[in-house]
């Protein structure tokens, strides 16, 4: 019996899978579109492989929204705002052993702004016609020019993951802290340390802590909020208010609330002249008094107290609270005052008989909402505003659609009345919303693709959209992006309704996690996470 | 079995009796949100505690069988109508139809409905009241669900247009509509019977699917279906067992139509 003992203690000190090998396990919503790093996309799960295994020439550090040395230890924007100049860390190596070097760099942009990749990532380089030139000037620099100025040109240098130039294994080849070592499609992905990475911590360690990550695919999010209270993975990114609240029920020390986060929840009227809807619902919709008054009918509070159990507050503008330098802090959130709503509503003829309104031709108000189907926090915030309009004597019939039919019907027929839906934003930069304000625009959703602005108030944001993106000077650009929300405020083209919360779970074995309201909220430190099996070894 | 067929009938016209008189059973409507209790327990005031955006829970039950019930034997019917037509005419006129009709029901039962439903109701003009997006449901249901039922009829249809009595009928001078009307539907009438009697709780799950998908009955309706997405979130069912009342509703209904209906289908 002894000797057995003995025999299968010496096999466990033989085998090396006995070694107590760190593994962060997590999931993801869906399999990536794409493992290239300059192909990935914002809004897909090719986006967290790449924030994993690219290494960027600077990181925005999440939690104090400032741009930290990457692989560039210097740089320098030029006075245009049309180039940059990196000096870069030397004798860096990619994980296959590859040296890193300026060409890598060049290599990289040439790619990425190459109109035949279709590079999402590129896309956000585009700010003129002409192409990208790359001066390599030494072995350590680099100067990029672009054909004309880029507003925020550093701060999108966090998204492009450097790929070599000389690799045999091309982009594979990473320069973050982890590598994809297996790929196994619809099941998981497991990223390796990278044994290159440049990366130490203030003791001289090389980083990151943990030696892999297991990328598993699961759409279900039910069943990952129970896979974490079962121990089998180790975060979540992002949590719904009833799961948090289940989580904080349960396992206080799991789950994070980072606080009121970018995204916004918004409802808009269909204000195409040519939407295939009869003229007299054309004409409330766009009435600013009939907007105002179906905003203050609105009960904020209540949706962010009872759909997001006060994990929200209610919005103000297109600006989040979160993103605190380019918020306009002197505006508030528009009160419940359906009194004022029915005053504005007179002014435009309508009146109040038996409990239901009518406009002066005598039609009853009614209109519908979509909304997509399967989202069930849009679908209970429906529920919510059908009431609190039924108060002023609107009846609102909710409609939920399958995404595309929504799509089709908001980008392409123009046959809907208002639509219920979020905004996702993760830039500071208030710039990368100019699809979305310019009025000739197509994401400009009440109205897209105008040839000249409909109204006097879209002209001028417009212009002031116009001004922001054509001064570097930050003063004078916060200026007219206040105006914009200023006008936005008042307008309400987009009903704000409310800013979600961030919130996220972690195992609590998971150590030196801080979660952030930018994605990625939970890992954005992943080189210096560490598991708590290993907490001397991190430390 | 006798008596558990007659309990089966009693709790169906307990369950239908309680949903016509919703309107004084209810404690509160089935849309009022009581904003200050929302996911509330069971209580004096609410039976079966509040969803979660503090609507009655008792009341949505009540209004949500009385929709369901109500309008599954309705499409149940229309259903039954149409396979009654199209499988009897193919099924007796025999030939070059009932080939044809038989191939259209292959593909009619081959074709992925949830798809179409799904499309036709995005094609469904948006400002509709809820109780008319109810009806169009089961009415879409009703005018889709027909190939099954047919099948079984037509199959029926052709042998009893084969049959002695029908002959010996047609010898005696019977023909045409006639010979339909008093020799062929007479006799397939228990069949007819035993298709309705299916159609009706295979509706209900269907209709509980549809409104899973957020495509069934349009808010603040409640239907079955709508009740049973709240079991959604089953990691949180076991500290809400009251939650499960729709579910253990539909599944008690859905075996008493079977009980009820397993004689009827003796008869076929």
């Amino acid at each position: 019996m002894k000797r057995s003992l003995i025999l299968l203690a010496l096999l466990l000190l033989a085998d090396p899978r006995a070694r107590s090998e760190t593994e962060l396990r997590f999931c993801l919503g869906a399999e990536p579109k794409t493992l290239n790093p300059l192909l990935a996309a914002d809004d897909d799960p090719s986006e967290t492989v790449r924030y994993l295994t690219g290494g960027v020439l600077m990181r925005l550090n999440r939690l104090t929204q400032q741009l930290e040395p990457g692989l560039a230890t210097a740089w320098k924007v030029g006075p245009k705002g049309d180039s940059i100049r990196f000096t870069l860390r030397p004798n860096l190596y990619f994980s296959d052993g590859t040296p890193f070097t300026a060409e890598d760099v060049a290599y990289t942009m040439q790619r990425l702004m190459d109109p035949a990749l279709h590079s999402p990532t590129g896309d956000e380089f585009r700010s003129g016609e002409g192409n990208v030139l790359t001066q390599v000037t030494a072995r350590y620099e680099v100067t990029i020019v672009f054909p004309a100025p880029v507003v925020g040109l550093d701060k999108l240098f966090d998204q492009v993951a450097i790929v070599s130039s000389k690799s045999p294994l091309k982009e594979k080849a990473a320069l973050g802290p982890y590598y994809v070592s297996e790929n196994k499609p619809g099941s998981y992905l497991l990223l390796r340390r990278n044994p290159n990475y440049w990366k130490r911590d203030a003791a001289g360690r090389q980083l990151p802590y943990i030696d892999s990550v297991r990328l598993d695919i699961q759409q279900n999010r039910e069943i990952e909020t129970l896979r974490l209270m079962r121990g089998e993975i180790d975060l979540i990114e992002r949590l719904t208010a009833e799961s948090y609240d289940k989580l904080a029920a349960q396992a206080p020390k799991t789950a994070y609330d980072a606080g009121v986060g970018f995204d916004a929840e918004q409802m808009w009227f269909n204000q195409v002249p040519g939407a295939p809807l009869p003229a007299y619902k054309k004409a409330w919709f766009a009435s600013v008094n009939f907007r105002r008054a179906i905003s203050a009918s609105i009960q904020r509070d209540d949706l962010a107290r009872v759909v997001f159990r006060g994990h929200a507050r209610p919005a103000v503008s297109w600006i989040s609270p979160a993103n605190k330098f380019w918020f306009n802090a002197k505006l508030t959130p528009h009160p419940y005052d359906p009194k004022a709503a029915l005053q504005w509503l007179a002014q435009d003829g309508f009146s109040l008989r038996n409990g239901a309104l009518l406009d002066r031709e005598g039609h009853p108000v009614e209109f519908s909402v979509v909304t997509n189907a399967g989202n069930t926090e849009r679908e209970r915030m429906a529920a919510m505003i059908q009431q609190d309009l039924a108060g002023i004597g609107i009846r609102l019939n909710i409609v939920t659609l399958d995404f595309p039919s929504l799509i089709e019907r908001i980008a392409r027929t123009f046959n809907y009345e208002a639509c219920l839906l979020g905004l996702v934003d993760n830039d500071l930069d208030p710039n990368s919303q100019m699809n979305v304000w310019l009025s000739s625009a197509e994401n400009h959703q009440w109205n897209p693709s105008q040839k000249t602005p409909a109204t006097p108030w879209e002209a001028e944001i417009d212009a002031l959209m116009r001004a922001q993106a054509a001064t570097f000077d930050a003063n004078k650009r916060k200026q007219a992006v206040d105006k914009v929300q200023e006008i936005v405020w008042r307008q309400e083209p987009f009903i704000y309704l409310v800013n979600k919360n961030v919130l996220s779970a972690v195992s609590p074995r998971v150590r030196n996690a801080h979660p952030a309201v930018l994605r990625p909220q939970v890992y954005w430190n992943i080189d210096e996470l560490y598991l708590a099996t290993e907490g001397a070894k991190g430390k | 079995m006798k008596w558990v067929r007659w309990a089966a009938i009693f709790f169906l016209l307990g369950v239908a009796t309680a949903c016509l008189l919703a309107g004084f059973i209810a404690p509160a409507s089935y849309a009022h949100q009581f904003r200050d209790l929302p996911d509330a327990a069971p209580s004096s005031q609410h039976p079966l505690g509040t969803d979660d955006l503090g609507r009655d829970r008792f009341s949505r039950l009540l209004y949500g069988t009385r929709v369901s019930l109500l309008l599954a034997p309705a499409a149940a019917l229309l259903s039954s109508l149409l396979a009654a037509v199209i499988g009897g005419a193919a099924g007796f006129a025999g030939g070059r139809l009932q080939v044809c009709v038989t191939a259209a029901i292959d593909l009619f039962l081959s074709l992925p409905w949830l798809f179409l439903l799904i499309a036709v109701r995005a094609l469904m003009p948006l400002n509709v009241s809820p109780l008319a997006s109810v009806a169009i449901t089961f009415a879409l249901l009703g005018c889709l669900g027909w190939a099954a039922a047919a099948r079984v009829i037509c199959a029926d249809a052709a042998k009893l247009a084969d049959s002695d009595a029908v002959l010996l009928a047609r010898a005696t001078g019977s023909g045409g509509f006639r010979l339909l009307w008093r020799h062929i539907v007479p006799n397939l009438k228990p069949v007819l019977s035993a298709q309705f009697w299916i159609s009706v709780p295979v509706f209900i799950l269907t209709e509980a699917n549809l409104g899973v998908l957020g495509l069934g009955v349009a808010e603040p309706l409640p239907s079955w279906g709508s009740l049973l997405r709240e079991l959604e979130g089953f990691s949180t069912l076991s500290a809400q067992p009251w939650q499960f009342a729709p579910l253990i509703l539909l599944i008690v209904t859905v075996s008493c139509f079977h009980l009820a209906m397993q004689k009827r289908e003796d008869w076929a």
